[in-house]
């Protein structure tokens, strides 16, 4: 059981720092501009992706570097030329967009690399055990997203406290309808904000991409999850991102990683497998890994709509 | 004050020809597209326009934007399915066929209630992020409880094996279609009459404003969650007409793509008309079966489409329709019918070199051999040689080129020079 | 003649977070009387006439319409129990004609409720009270122009309408001639005079002399408290008042 929680310490962390990377941007993103971007984790992909292919090109710490530029460029382009034009319409036609470009993103990417997921592997200079616990083996490219992680979360706080920018960011998150009398040019500072938590996520993807697997699917499948990070450490928190993030990383994979079930631990009490409470009392947990993040999504919302850490109300 | 004549004149058409066209086109179509095939993409057409009704019963009269409205279609096609499964198990005897959808009205109504008391509380991003959750939830689950869901393979139901109201035989396609098209004709009145009541005012009311509308007497979320709940009662009975046109429901029905595909289609046909999630769940039912079969590429179309429609023209296909009309009724194409045809004609241009700039590249970066002959609007062409590409993108170019930079500006010039003449 | 009370505040407070807006306000609004409150920027007006119609919660303190309790209540309810207002910034239906926005209004205080089964339209009695109301704000002619394309005055003389068509005793109006001309304002004031005749009126208003020309009452609030209540002569010659607003305002 100790190296059960251990285990699921160390991966949840790992998956969490990972959820952080995408979770991060996409709560500056709502706190300044009130967009919640559906394909948000359409750039965790795109980065990913363009790692994998400039990789063949350059290498990959070239490629950890220019990838989220890339990315960062592309949300830019997105931020000025498509949801600046919705941006009049309203809140909802924001979310539309988001929604129809995410669809757009993922096609794209089937076009120009396939449905199959691309080889896209550590590069060798960080392909080995770093350590072993427990019998357990620990590469160094897992030492390596933790320190991308730490990095990067340092990296921001400094930039939210220390610089110009951040200021006005920061007063943005806590009072929107402010943004104007700070003075600034409030559209460049919104497409500024776009592109830097896509380039965020796009970093999140050139790591992830190896940690997990790059295909056109990895968008769909991490996009919800970053959703309940979101809501869950409150909308425009990046405390709560964090701290969000690490709660949702460390549950899944303990869920994941210990077979439990109601019926396995307490016996099966003469309750069949079958009917709503049977299916329930034999279900194992890995199965409600899969369901566990939407739970929390929808109970947030219903209970605390303003997640752990947020200062107002979605 | 001309305009507003205009306007109502135009309210007024739109109001009445509707009623008259789309029924007898549905009497028609399956004169023309008499296949097997025909006649089950016209069926499926009908249900998803009962179901696009129901999605703008929340997107458009009531300003709910809803990630999860197939969960009410599905659960309510799940039940469906259990009853007609009952009724083929006691050898045909029990409820009739015709009012099995009536069954799966009632489950879209009873989880509408529940999902809908702790859903509806908030209007915004709050609402669909909690739609987006149960949707998951529910789908998720339905992999889980396989008694009920019939796991991955679904669960399988014969409407032949039921007893009929009036003796029909719906052993026959065309037959099974007539009841969805009866199924459709109600609903859809229904649903139209539902705009005209109370709840239907005080449905816009509480969209535009909530906060007015509490202020005359009324608690916004008991509108919401009405309004919820008689949607998902239309959701369910679609579904329900789905069991009895297909004989089989498995978990995609409650799934997020099917209510991915309610949302598209009711944005692109106009959500601020009555027809038009008509004509998008229409449009986007002949798409998804017909342009699935000969390209590869129609989820990228669909895609493109909608956010063309999101950031272009916010009221759908029906609202460009619309607002041309009036434009047209008002007098405003006087002098300058041809600007807007040539605008028209090089966009459709531009559309047709877009398209053979998408087929092309799922030929080069999709098949085996991208060096293999292939057929593109007619032309055999080669996709590995710069001449298909450089025509293909010089028509593009040259459409879009031609309606934004050459066409708009002369239009507003023309325009301008109307107005200004008429001013004199 | 001692009158009953419209509305009654005790020791009403709000706070938001540290900040104090509301400290404490005692106010009494007796059935039938225009009373007008008014107080420099930032005095908490706007927040009081939240407080009492619902929108905000107080955080300590009691409100009673007609000697009921209905602070911490849901604004609907409010409304349901004989309270309406109308809002500093134009809050209408915008998408709406102005029969709309009338027949909306009246749906609730005639009986409608949530229907679903039958049609507005053939609603006779809503219909003819929208009429009659559309006739008494001179909107006739403008009776299917949707709201948004009303002229402002037009726009504050229907929202005018509908508070009052709710049938609510109690009408509070935040600011009715905010940013009107000269005569756009008399004629609001005329108006409302006209609209409001058998109600109890409370107004927030900055323009003192649409507040004498209006009020029965005057209560004047500084800084979350109420410092002097009175009629418009009393008002004038209270040196509290004068020193804390009359005083800079008045030449």
């Amino acid at each position: 059981m100790f190296e059960t929680i251990a285990y699921s310490i160390l991966n949840g962390v790992l998956y969490g720092t990972l959820l952080f990377m995408m979770s991060s941007g996409l709560t500056l993103i709502f706190g300044m501009m009130g967009v919640l971007n559906f394909a948000h984790a359409s750039f965790y992909m795109l980065g990913a992706y363009f790692a994998y292919t400039l990789g063949l090109a350059t290498g990959f710490w070239v490629a950890l570097f220019l990838a989220p530029i890339l990315v960062g460029a592309a949300g830019a382009l997105v931020e000025r030329y498509g949801l600046r034009r919705v941006h009049q319409y309203g809140h909802v036609p924001e979310l539309l967009f988001t929604f129809g470009l995410a669809y757009v993103i993922e096609e794209l990417v089937a076009l120009f690399w396939g449905t199959v997921p691309v080889p896209y592997k550590a590069p060798a200079s960080l392909d080995f055990t770093a350590f072993s616990l427990m019998g357990l083996d620990y590469s160094m490219f897992k030492v390596f997203i933790l320190l991308v992680a730490i990095v990067m979360f340092v990296g921001l706080w400094l930039l939210l406290k220390k610089t110009r920018a951040g200021l006005v960011i920061q007063g943005a998150l806590s009072r929107p309808d402010m943004v104007g009398a700070l003075g600034h040019n409030v559209p460049m500072v919104f497409t500024f904000v776009f592109a830097f938590g896509c380039a965020l996520a796009g970093l999140g993807g050139v790591v992830g991409g190896i940690q997990f697997v790059t295909d056109p699917g990895m968008a769909f499948m991490m996009g919800p999850i970053v959703f309940v990070v979101v809501v869950l450490g409150g909308l425009g928190s990046v405390p709560g991102a964090l701290v969000a993030s690490l709660i949702i990383g460390i549950l899944q994979t303990f869920f994941l990683s210990i077979n439990f079930s109601l019926a396995g631990a307490i016996g099966s009490l003469g309750i069949e497998d079958s009917g709503f409470f049977g299916v329930l009392w034999h279900m194992e947990t890995t199965r409600i890994a899969a369901v566990l993040p939407y739970l929390l999504l929808v109970l947030t919302l219903i209970f605390r709509p303003r997640g752990l850490f947020g200062k107002r109300e979605a | 004050m001309a305009t507003n004549t205009a306007a109502g004149g135009a309210s007024n058409l739109l109001r009445f020809w509707p009623w008259v066209v789309i029924p007898l086109l549905a009497l028609i179509l399956p004169q023309i597209f008499d296949s097997r095939h025909g006649i089950t993409l016209l069926s499926h057409m009908g249900i998803a326009i009962i179901f696009a009704l129901s999605y703008n019963m929340l997107l458009g009269n009531t300003g709910l934007l809803s990630f999860g409205h197939a969960v009410y279609y599905g659960l309510g096609a799940y039940v469906a399915m259990h009853v007609l499964r009952m009724v083929n198990d006691a050898g045909g005897e029990g409820l009739p066929l015709e009012l099995i959808p009536v069954v799966g009205a009632a489950a879209g109504l009873f989880f509408g209630v529940i999902f809908g008391s702790f859903s509806v509380r908030r209007a915004g991003v709050v609402f669909a992020m909690i739609t987006l959750g149960l949707g998951a939830l529910v789908h998720s689950s339905s992999l889980m409880f396989s008694d009920f869901f019939g796991g991955e393979a679904g669960l399988f139901g014969n409407r032949v094996a039921a007893p009929s109201l009036f003796g029909v035989d719906y052993g026959s396609n065309t037959n099974t279609y007539y009841l969805v098209v009866a199924w459709a004709l109600i609903a859809a009145i229904f649903i139209y009459l539902l705009r005209k009541t109370p709840l239907g005012w005080m449905a816009n009311a509480v969209r535009d404003n909530p906060e007015r509308a509490q202020f005359v007497g009324y608690n916004p979320t008991i509108v919401r969650f009405i309004q919820f709940a008689l949607a998902a009662m239309f959701a369910g009975l679609a579904g329900g007409l789905f069991v009895i046109t297909d004989e089989i429901v498995n978990d995609e029905s409650v799934g997020q793509i099917q209510s991915g595909i309610v949302l598209l289609g009711t944005y692109i046909g106009g959500i601020g008309y009555f027809i038009g999630p008509m004509v998008g769940a229409a449009l986007v039912t002949v798409l998804e079966s017909s342009l699935s079969s000969y390209t590869e590429a129609w989820v990228l179309y669909f895609g493109l489409l909608f956010i063309s429609i999101v950031m272009f023209a916010p009221m759908g296909l029906v609202g460009i329709v619309h607002t041309q009309y009036l434009t047209w009724k008002a007098g405003g194409w006087k002098g300058n019918t041809g600007i807007r045809l040539y605008m028209l004609l090089a966009g459709l241009v531009g559309i047709f070199g877009a398209i053979c700039v998408i087929e092309l590249s799922y030929h080069y970066f999709r098949s085996w051999d991208p060096s293999a002959p292939f057929g593109l609007m007619g032309f055999t062409v080669n996709a590995t040689t710069a001449l298909p590409w450089l025509v293909s993108f010089g028509i593009a170019i040259i459409g879009f080129g031609l309606m934004l930079f050459h066409g708009k500006p002369m239009l507003a010039r023309r325009i301008s020079a109307t107005s200004e003449g008429g001013n004199a | 003649m001692t009158k009953r009370n419209a509305l009654e505040l005790k020791a009403v407070k709000k706070n938001f977070g540290r900040a104090e807006i509301i400290r404490g306000v005692n106010l009494d609004v007796h059935e039938h009387e225009r009373h007008v409150i008014i107080g420099p920027n930032g005095a908490g007006k706007s927040t009081l006439f939240n407080l009492i119609s619902g929108r905000l919660k107080v955080s300590d303190g009691s409100i009673k319409l007609f000697d009921k309790n209905i602070h911490n209540m849901p604004a609907h309810k409010v409304n349901r129990m004989g309270l309406s207002r109308s809002f500093q910034v134009t809050n209408l239906f915008q998408n709406m004609t102005v029969m709309q926005n009338l027949r909306c209004s009246l749906l609730w205080s005639e009986g409608h409720k949530y229907a679903f089964w039958k049609s507005v339209m053939k609603q006779d009695r809503v219909t003819e009270h929208a009429l009659a109301l559309a006739e008494e704000l001179n909107l006739s002619s403008q009776a299917d122009t949707p709201a948004s394309l009303l002229t402002y005055a037009e726009q504050r003389a229907l929202e005018v309408g509908c508070t009052v068509a709710s049938g609510a005793e109690v009408i509070l109006l935040d600011e009715p001639t905010a940013g009107m001309s000269r005569t756009e304002a008399n004629d609001a004031i005329q108006l409302i005079q006209r609209m409001t005749g058998k109600n109890t009126l409370v107004v927030v208003e900055h323009d003192l002399s649409v507040v004498f020309e209006l009020a029965d009452r005057i209560s004047v609030l500084v800084y979350g408290e109420i410092i002097a209540t009175g009629t418009p002569d009393e008002i004038r010659n209270n040196a509290a008042v004068q020193e804390a607003y009359l005083g800079t305002e008045v030449h």
